[in-house]
């Protein structure tokens, strides 16, 4: 009385399975970061061909301290777009940061680690107006959030005043954010030995838990050759980074809170619960999941990151200023967040497509800058690749909609 | 088949419900017995889904009496029916699609080691409630949307299960699943019989009601219209008990066609 469960038989031609296979995996996001990671190479390959700096030491040490700050925002977004939502206020609540971290330190004598502490929490309490009126009162993220991007760039405008720059002290610790390298090679070379290290104990530890409860493990084989990739990575950049001033202290700090946000998202039940709301949001509520409280906290996850990213670019730039929300600040972050795999629909994606993302975006600035060609050609790429990562995005939606022909008519029926 | 002496899992009797001025339930009364499948069957609006909310604690009955095993109960709320061990699957399925086989079983109710999710558990839980279940899930690792209707309908059966209920209610399993797909998810409604749960099977099909069920039980406009025993009962009986006559437009349509 058995029934026979799979969808393709076995009678199905070699073609056809690759197809499924492939479908599948882009239906899983099991491609997940390949395409990116791709379409990396070969903005580096082009740009390296058209001019020999583009990947020197000095180049590329200058971009890992560049993408911190954009890529610090981006990684709150994806909490936003985990859950199906948007932000639209990063940039101004960044600048807003900012703005009141220089008033607080430098207009008002406050020393810099209790204004730093003050200035992400005002993300923080950001984040949660924007989510009440979401989660609580039911308006539309789009536009409470648009509200925001208006609302707190002007609150920024107040605090600055009078003040059209704020020059930051340039031995105080937000300026040290950007400005410090690890000089000693050991350092880069010792975070790479770390981090490879790390993930292998990690995925030996997964395999022997797995093995001993009978559940499928990935082959040693799989895991030495995922270890040799991450080394083979860790200790290139290392290397490079170590031909230029050594390890930057933005970029230790920015893996840093990668990881531990990856590690909050995929392996706790907080993490859980931000992917089921992005997935569905019924199926979530009647699985017992307070849906107003982990929707506040993505918004108050993404302010937070925004304020904190705010931090990172002032401090590049050493000083505050009436202009430091850029316009193209936000479209960046939520760009870098959904060009790294992070899908605009809800429910699909990693902190590491903030990394990815915004190294992508970045690179194009550098390369566009290096050529000495105008703004609005990177503008212009920059768009080209965006429409491109949602395109992909689009498909794989498709692509795992299509394995199940029944679910279209799925919320249809009457009671 | 004779009914069980033992007390029944779940008896009602003289439920009544009211939203506003439409009574939907009028002294509706049912027996449950563990091992027994129990069809509830009925036109649109008689009444099937609000006696499931009733049973399920979502929408509390005005009046009535509810007794589980024997014994006096009231159910006011979803938590209280899920601690007596009954379990519900809603007609949408509740599942989250991005979520793997495991993450959707334990969602709500992860189990967790220091905080942290503790996965090699809940896929080995997960493959030995599939396999008790006889259930064939290719990947347990792949996310719930990548799998047929009838297999994401077994998930969403077997995630009631999890927290071993002894009554299950199933509100139109089959409907929106392909001939194969169906067959599979009344298979898993015959292996909950033998494992000696109670279900109430909500449903509109009269073939799967055949298939399955030990006895139906009818509800018409809100009140008791039947209770048959399926192996002695014809289809045109259930029908005309549904519709409440036995002149009606199916029967009319059946004679002129002569199948029936």
């Amino acid at each position: 009385m058995s029934v026979p469960g799979g969808i393709g038989g076995p009678t199905a031609h070699g073609a056809e399975r690759f197809a499924d296979a492939f479908g599948r995996k882009l239906g899983g996001g099991a491609l997940g970061s390949v395409p990116v990671v791709l379409g990396l190479l070969v903005i580096w390959l082009t740009f390296q061909i058209l001019n020999p700096h583009f990947l020197s030491p000095r180049n590329l040490s200058n971009l890992s301290v560049d993408i911190v700050g954009t890529g610090m925002i981006a990684v709150g977004v994806i909490f936003v777009l985990l859950i199906g939502e948007i932000d639209l206020s990063v940039g101004s609540v960044s600048g807003l940061a900012s703005a009141l971290f220089a008033v607080l330190s430098v207009n008002y004598g406050m020393p810099e680690p209790p204004a730093i502490v003050l200035a992400a929490l005002c993300g923080t309490a950001v984040g949660f107006v924007h989510g009440f009126f979401t989660a609580v009162v039911g308006v539309p993220a789009f536009v409470v959030t648009l509200a925001g991007l208006l609302g707190w760039y002007g609150l920024m405008l107040a605090i600055m005043g009078a003040y059209g720059t704020i020059n930051l002290d340039d031995q105080g610790l937000v300026a040290q954010l950007t400005n410090f390298y690890f000089s000693n090679v050991a350092a880069a070379y010792a975070l790479a030995a770390l981090g490879t290290a790390a993930y292998f104990l990690t995925a030996w530890r997964d395999v022997t838990r797995r093995r001993a409860a009978g559940v499928p493990f990935r082959s040693p084989a799989e895991i030495f050759l995922r270890t040799g990739l991450l080394a083979v990575i860790a200790f290139a950049a290392a290397y490079v980074l170590n031909q230029f001033q050594g390890l930057p202290l933005a970029l230790l700090i920015f893996l840093v809170v990668l990881v531990i946000l990856d590690y909050v998202l995929r392996r706790t039940a907080y993490g859980r619960m931000i992917f089921a709301l992005g997935g569905g949001v019924e199926a979530a509520r009647r699985a017992g999941v307070n849906v107003a409280w982990v929707r506040i906290s993505a918004f108050m996850m993404s302010s937070t990151m925004a304020a904190i990213g705010g931090l990172f670019l002032a401090s590049r730039i050493n000083s505050v200023s009436q202009t430091s929300v850029s316009t193209d600040l936000l479209m960046n972050a939520i760009a870098a967040a959904v060009i790294g795999g992070t899908s605009l629909f809800g429910g699909r994606g990693s902190t590491w497509s903030a990394l990815l993302g915004v190294l992508v975006i970045q690179s194009i600035a550098s390369g566009v800058a290096l050529m000495d060609i105008q703004t609005a050609v990177q503008f212009m790429i920059t768009g080209g690749v965006l429409l491109l990562a949602v395109v992909v995005d689009t498909l794989s939606r498709r692509a795992q909609w299509g394995t199940r022909p029944g679910l279209v008519f799925r919320r249809d029926h009457s009671h | 088949m004779a009914r069980p002496s033992a007390p029944p899992l779940l008896a009602l009797s003289g439920v009544f419900k009211r939203f506003g001025a439409v009574e939907a339930l009028r002294d509706v009364e049912l027996e449950i017995h563990a091992g027994e499948v129990i069809a509830l069957v009925g036109d649109n609006g008689a009444g099937k889904s609000t006696l499931v909310k009733v049973i399920a604690g979502v929408e509390p009955a005005d009046l009535g009496t509810l007794e589980w095993r024997g014994r006096p109960v009231h159910i006011g709320r979803p938590h209280d029916a899920q601690h007596l061990g009954i379990a519900t699957v809603y007609q949408d399925l509740s599942l989250c699609d991005n979520l793997d086989v495991v993450g959707n079983l334990f969602l709500g109710r992860e189990i967790t080691r220091i905080g942290v999710l503790d996965e090699v558990e809940m896929e080995r839980r997960t493959r030995d409630l599939l396999a008790t279940l006889s259930i064939r899930i290719p990947d347990v690792r792949r996310p719930v949307a990548a799998l047929s209707g009838g297999q994401r309908q077994t998930v969403a059966i077997s995630r009631a299960l999890l927290g071993e209920p002894r009554l299950v209610m199933l509100d139109e399993p089959t409907a929106a699943l392909g001939i194969e797909q169906t067959a599979q998810v009344l298979d898993l409604v015959e292996r909950l019989r033998e494992r000696g749960l109670g279900v109430l099977l909500i449903s509109h099909n009269l073939g799967d009601v055949k298939a399955v069920a030990d006895y139906v039980a009818v509800l018409r406009l809100g009140r008791n219209n039947g209770f048959f025993d399926v192996t002695t009962t014809s289809q045109e009986q259930i029908v005309s008990s549904i519709t409440g006559a036995s002149d009606n437009a199916v029967t009319r349509r059946a004679t002129r066609e002569g199948e029936l």
